[in-house]
């Protein structure tokens, strides 16, 4: 199916930048009129991904990372994220709640947020060439559909 | 910017107040445990009223503070927390460590004013 509408959005691994994407997204996401709570969910399981990819991804340079946003006829939602960082040797491990080799102030559960607040979680990374996150949501479709963006 | 903050007997409550994100995270942190480490509080109530938006981050904000506290031989207590945070902190099974009051038990958390309680 094609999507409704999409944006890409570069942007360098700096932790300002956090703000900025979930800002970002939300703001582009609202043209399909999600509730609150699905909203608030879209930008946390954001700064989930876009978080790890300026703490893990690039742990001391500042990097480009890449964010895609497609919106679909039928309310699924589909955000990657993207960085081209030290990657995962171990992605299944990495996923496990409370893993982390991020030491004492993170808590391991980046991806335990981005499973639980999206519809589906898909991770996969080359060790030494980076990492690519997809998250998908389906929102609520609601009668009043508003001004959902034209097909392209 | 600072955070504000109370101290009553040997407790210190501090409130938290924005996003809370990696990004602030660290600003915050710092700041608690300059204050924690000042004052050796017995208890440390964590107010998040003000706190709009917080992700895994703050999780790692909280236990770092309940393992500091638990150095002092002290409690932390989160308070204030909205049913969005709340989720989070349900997430990561904090609730668990019993850190966290029922907003019932906490008359600032449904003080929009901004005003710490006096007198208690
Ligand atoms: N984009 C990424 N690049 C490299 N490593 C990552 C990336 N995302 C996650 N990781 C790895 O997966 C672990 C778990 O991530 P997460 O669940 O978000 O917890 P945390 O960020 O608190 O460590 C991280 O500690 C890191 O080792
Ligand atoms: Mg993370």
């Amino acid at each position: 199916m094609k999507p409704l509408n999409e944006i890409k959005l570069n942007f360098p691994s700096r932790s300002a930048n956090e703000g900025f994407a979930r800002a970002a997204v939300a703001a582009f996401v609202s043209q399909l009129d999600p509730a609150v709570d699905e909203l608030a969910d879209i930008r946390t399981a954001v700064s989930e991904a876009v978080t790890n990819c300026i703490v893990h991804a690039y742990p001391d340079t500042i990097g480009t990372v890449y964010l895609t946003v497609r919106l679909f006829a039928d309310g699924k939602i589909s955000i990657k994220i993207r960085d081209k960082g030290c990657g995962i040797a171990d992605v299944k491990q990495a996923m496990e709640p409370l893993f982390t080799t991020g030491g004492e102030e993170r808590s391991g559960l980046g991806f335990s947020v981005m499973e639980s607040f999206t519809d589906k979680l898909r991770v996969s990374s080359k060790k030494g060439k980076g990492t690519v996150v997809t998250l998908e949501k389906y929102i609520a479709l609601r009668e009043s559909a508003p001004s959902a963006a034209k097909p392209l | 910017m600072a955070l504000r903050m109370e101290t009553e007997s040997d407790s210190l409550t501090i409130w938290l107040s924005g996003e809370l994100d990696h990004h602030s995270a660290r600003r915050m942190r710092e700041e608690i445990d300059a204050a924690v480490e000042r004052i050796k509080p017995s208890r440390l109530r964590l107010n998040f009223a003000d706190v709009g938006f917080m992700d895994s981050s703050g999780i790692g904000l909280i236990m770092g503070r309940f393992r500091l506290m638990q150095l002092y031989g002290g409690t932390l207590e989160v308070a204030g927390a909205s049913e969005r945070i709340r989720k989070v902190i349900r997430l990561a099974g904090l609730d668990r460590l019993n850190v966290l009051k029922e907003s019932g038990e906490d008359l600032s958390a449904k003080d929009d004013s901004g005003v710490p309680h006096a007198g208690r």
